[in-house]
């Protein structure tokens, strides 16, 4: 009457090795449990994953693709890493992404003969202040009367899309696109330039700019401090005399200017016109690439440049007829992963067998 | 009168419209009610509608549907109480998750199945005697099964929260786990029962969207419902009745634009979609600004896992 039971017992503290190896390990169990996915639908996984790593990484044109994905989730990313460091659920991005591109189009469209310096730097502005708009709106309730964010920045996504369709089935569709819901395409002057003879676009180094300023405010400034300490102990930065609602409102503000950025880089670079397929769900890869990236934004910017690889190993696995949706499935499984493998680090797993009569506990270390 | 009939009729709409969001605000009010919060409706729901839709389209029978979805969103359910549980992972991350997860889950699966018919589906089975009396038999008697049994289900769920020993000890694992533990009361294996609960009656408004109120597979059918099922739970202050009105609420607004979309408003339906979503936000910021001055509020200990000293 032997019965196997897990017990987990409390680490005095995670070994800085597991740390480091932790998200790689989470990154093997995903694509092992993925793996099983595709088995029982009749793929063969390597073959799927050797065609996932071809596309994506292989030559220097897949490489340049990947950058080219990344740049919409990283600035998206980023925006939500910061949000998170206070706690805030910002599972809107995709909303304020849309609605940055949204801006920044209109620009484009009413400016058709200005020249590049004139509409480039106006589409920027634009859509950041129409992320950071859409973000103003949960977390002004959020901030002053405590409404839950995360449903508020999700639903307004819905919103956001459903304006997008709006625009071009309505006002904003091109006479000339044969019924297609686009907008007319933008001037050459509204188009963000590409770098280095690739698709590779002026987004990446706004987004690495964008790494890089949070990195240093985050680290080096007093307001870093103290969305630092507000995430940590919201009640001692009160006790410090620290605006926690301003501070809400800012750094949800700036998590929309970010996403809103990004749809702006996006719209003008890579589709040059409205249109309503313009993210496969960036702005919801983005929660997961924050949380990879334990919200630092060095490493979030590398998560990034892994889950645009995901998305266009996963473009060239449907070759082999494998859905698009795939990737999501495994987009969600590695979040389980890193979530379970984080768990894992504050736990010692033990198999301990009850041995029913003698009372006896044999421990087994795993 | 015939203003009379069409306000019947968007009532009656928002009955079956609303269905759907109440099955998955009970599961979570269970959910909650016992200290878990579960942000992962929307990926139950979804994985709940494919997995139905798929058996009933192999098996042809609509039991097995109902019945395949219930178990699949239990299945959820379980994963989200393993990782929140046992291994105390946040639960707020691990409903979202939950959610990316039964979106490409549900996506994955169904490809097969979009635009395949299915060959029997829920009809309205009047009650008789019942759905004879004006206005109220053709609102609330004049449905499937499905919506008949919220019916029971609600009562069940307040006369089991409220007047039940195992009701009693489910609230006080959600207000005061450690009260309810030095009790003899057993933490894990209630909250592990009500997540797996909460993701069956998930599982089953999902199966409702798929076999009876649009029967059909599309990826991401539930559009957001699962998430406005956990604005219904705050709305709904924890209780099964408040949540019932409130699933109506949102099913009449729903009901609203799609019947004013057919009329032909001069509004674009764009907006018209857009209306659920705004009154949801809407209403959650009136009901969390005046909350303080009621004097129900959410389980004491949502959120916070559960640790043996």
């Amino acid at each position: 009457m032997n019965a196997l039971k897990l017990v987990f017992e409390k680490r005095e503290a995670v070994s800085p090795a597991y740390k480091f190896i932790s998200p790689l390990l989470a990154i093997v169990m995903s694509l092992v449990l993925g793996a099983i996915f595709l088995l029982a639908s009749g793929f063969s996984p390597l073959k799927v994953y050797y065609y996932m790593w071809w596309g994506a990484f292989s030559d220097w044109y897949g490489i340049s693709e990947t950058l080219v994905t990344s740049i919409p989730i990283m600035l998206c990313a980023l925006g939500v890493a910061l949000a998170a460091k206070m706690l805030l659920w910002n599972v809107g991005a995709e909303g304020q992404f849309h609605m940055g591109a949204c801006a920044a189009a209109w620009v484009a469209l009413s400016m058709p003969g200005a020249p590049a310096w004139q509409v480039l730097p106006l589409m920027v502005l634009a859509g950041m202040a129409a992320g950071a708009l859409w973000a103003l709106l949960p977390a002004v309730p959020r901030a002053y009367l405590g409404v839950n964010e995360i449903i508020t920045t999700l639903l307004l996504n819905y919103v956001a899309i459903y304006w997008v369709e709006y625009l071009v089935h309505g006002p904003w569709r091109d006479p000339v696109s044969l019924n297609f819901p686009l907008s007319a395409p933008f001037s050459d002057a509204a188009r963000l330039p590409f770098l280095f003879g690739t698709r590779i676009h002026w987004g990446l180094v706004f987004a690495l700019a964008a790494a890089a300023l949070i990195w240093f405010v985050l680290g080096r400034t007093k307001w870093g401090y103290e969305v630092t300490v507000i995430g940590e102990n919201p009640r001692a930065a009160r006790y410090a005399g620290m605006n926690i609602e301003r501070n809400i409102v800012l750094s949800m503000c700036i998590a929309g200017a970010l996403a809103g950025l990004g749809g702006m880089a996006e719209i003008s670079a890579i589709a040059g016109r409205m249109t309503r397929q313009l993210s496969p769900g960036y702005g919801y890869s983005a929660i997961i690439v924050a949380w990879l990236g334990k919200l630092n934004p060095w490493a979030v910017a590398l998560v990034s440049v892994l889950f645009g690889g995901l998305l266009v190993g996963g473009y060239s696995a449907q070759v082999i007829g494998v859905t698009a949706a795939s990737v999501n499935m495994l987009q969600g499984l590695m979040l389980f992963c890193v979530l379970a493998t984080e768990a894992l680090g504050r736990y010692r797993v033990r198999i301990v067998r009850e041995v029913a009569r003698a009372g006896k506990e044999v421990g087994v270390d795993g | 009168m015939m203003a009379d009939s069409m306000f019947v009729s968007i009532l009656s709409a928002a009955v079956s419209s609303g269905t759907p969001v109440l099955y998955a605000a009970l599961g979570e009010l269970v959910c909650e009610r016992s200290g878990v919060l579960n942000l992962g409706v929307e990926g139950m729901m979804l994985v709940g509608a494919v997995s139905g839709f798929l058996t009933a389209v192999r098996t042809g029978s609509l039991a097995a549907g109902v019945l395949a979805a219930i178990i699949a969103g239990g299945c959820m359910g379980l994963i989200h109480a393993f990782m929140t549980i046992t291994l105390r992972v946040n639960q707020v991350v691990s409903g979202l998750a939950l959610t990316l997860f039964g979106t490409g889950l549900s996506g994955y699966l169904g490809k097969s199945v979009i635009g395949v018919p299915l060959s029997a589906t829920f009809h309205q089975v009047p009650i008789p005697g019942l759905s004879s009396i004006p206005v109220i038999g053709t609102v609330l008697f004049k449905h499937d099964l499905l919506v008949y049994l919220t019916y029971i289900v609600v009562p069940f769920l307040w006369f089991y929260l409220y007047r039940t020993r195992p009701g009693l000890h489910l609230r006080s694992v959600g207000e005061s786990p450690e009260t309810a533990d030095a009790l003899g009361v057993n933490v894990f294996s209630i909250r592990y029962a009500s997540a797996v609960a909460g993701g069956m009656l998930a599982g089953l408004g999902g199966a409702y969207l798929s076999l009876a109120y649009a029967p059909s597979w599309l990826e991401n059918m539930t559009a957001g419902r699962g998430w406005i099922a956990v604005a219904l739970v705050i709305f709904a202050v924890w209780d099964p009745f408040r949540a019932m009105l409130g699933a109506y609420l949102f099913g009449g607004i729903d009901a609203l634009g799609f019947r004013m979309q057919v009329m032909g408003s001069g509004v674009s339906s764009f907006f018209l979609k857009m209306m659920p979503y705004v009154f949801t936000i809407v209403v959650l910021i009136i009901v969390t600004a005046t909350a303080a001055r009621r004097s129900s509020r959410a389980p004491e200990a949502l959120g916070t896992p559960y640790e043996r000293e």
